[in-house]
């Protein structure tokens, strides 16, 4: 079973509230000068930023704030964020795996942005409210 | 110079405890646009059984920061910061972390290899109250990217 596929768009002013409420205040994911000066192609997303909107798609699609049980992802490719308004888009959809006999849906999550996978291996098991 | 596999096993000592509060919480999904209730409303946590605001699950890195500033400045292990990429990251929860949470960080290096001119860094965090229930366990596998 596929779940329905969710859609985060991701600008610049997302990436400076993100980097405020974590703390992660690295200077590639808001100053281009100093992402270009380190190889990369411009401003990046923080991977946690990523993997926390893959979370949100996680609860989004379990129906609870409390349902995941077990989560986690590899650090595929970067998500670069243009500095304009239109920012970038991540685009989140899951295959469900395995439903267990005590109430767990074990998840393969896909995260695609311009076209490339940005995560992989990336799984997550959630608890279904019976 | 590869980083040394003897480090594997180092643990540090627990952080200071870190207190949870109801408005980081609300910040941090209003960063994510997570708008479920359980997330902002107490009342909507405590009709899930929670005692207030549910963080959502990728929250606990937060948490965990004082704990991965130890490593990232060890001088015996000497990872070079400019070079640090985040590989993997993965949650193992007992329960999600709630505000009014009071918790402490027990860091073990767990894995240290080399591949391709790359040091390869994997930390296992245990995320626990400050009466030692466990809330959550973090594993981080960071690159530390050869030189040229």
């Amino acid at each position: 079973m596929e779940l329905p596929v969710r859609t985060y768009r991701v600008t610049r002013a997302d990436l400076v509230r993100y980097a405020g409420a974590s703390g992660d205040f690295n200077p590639i994911h808001w100053n281009d000068r100093v992402a270009t000066s380190v190889g990369l192609p411009g401003v990046i997303a923080h991977g946690m930023f990523t993997m926390a909107l893959v979370g949100r798609a996680l609860t989004e699609w379990a129906g609870t704030a409390d349902a995941v049980v077990e989560y986690g992802v590899r650090f595929a490719r970067p998500v670069v964020v243009p500095n304009d308004d239109e920012g970038t888009e991540i685009e989140v959809s899951a295959k469900v795996r395995e439903v267990t006999e005590d109430g767990l849906t074990r998840l393969d999550v896909t995260a695609v942005c311009q076209g490339e996978k940005v995560l992989s291996q990336a799984r997550a098991t959630v608890r279904t409210r019976g | 110079m590869p980083m040394d596999p003897s480090f594997v096993g180092r643990t540090y000592p627990p952080t200071a405890p870190y207190q949870v509060g109801r408005e980081k919480i609300r910040e941090f999904a209003t960063a994510i646009g997570a708008a479920d209730p359980a997330h902002h409303d107490p009342d909507a946590a405590r009709a899930l059984g929670h005692p207030d605001v549910v963080a959502p699950p990728t929250f606990p890195v937060v948490v965990s920061e004082r704990a991965s500033q130890r490593v990232f400045t060890d001088p015996e292990l000497g990872v070079d910061f400019s070079r640090v990429v985040h590989g993997d990251q993965r949650f193992a929860y007992v329960r999600p972390v709630v505000a009014g949470d009071e918790l402490v960080c027990h860091l073990t290096i767990e894995e240290i290899t080399q591949r391709g001119g790359h040091d390869f860094l994997t930390t296992r965090t245990e995320v626990v109250t400050t009466a030692g229930e466990p809330v959550v366990t973090m594993w981080s596998k960071i690159v530390v990217r050869g030189e040229g």
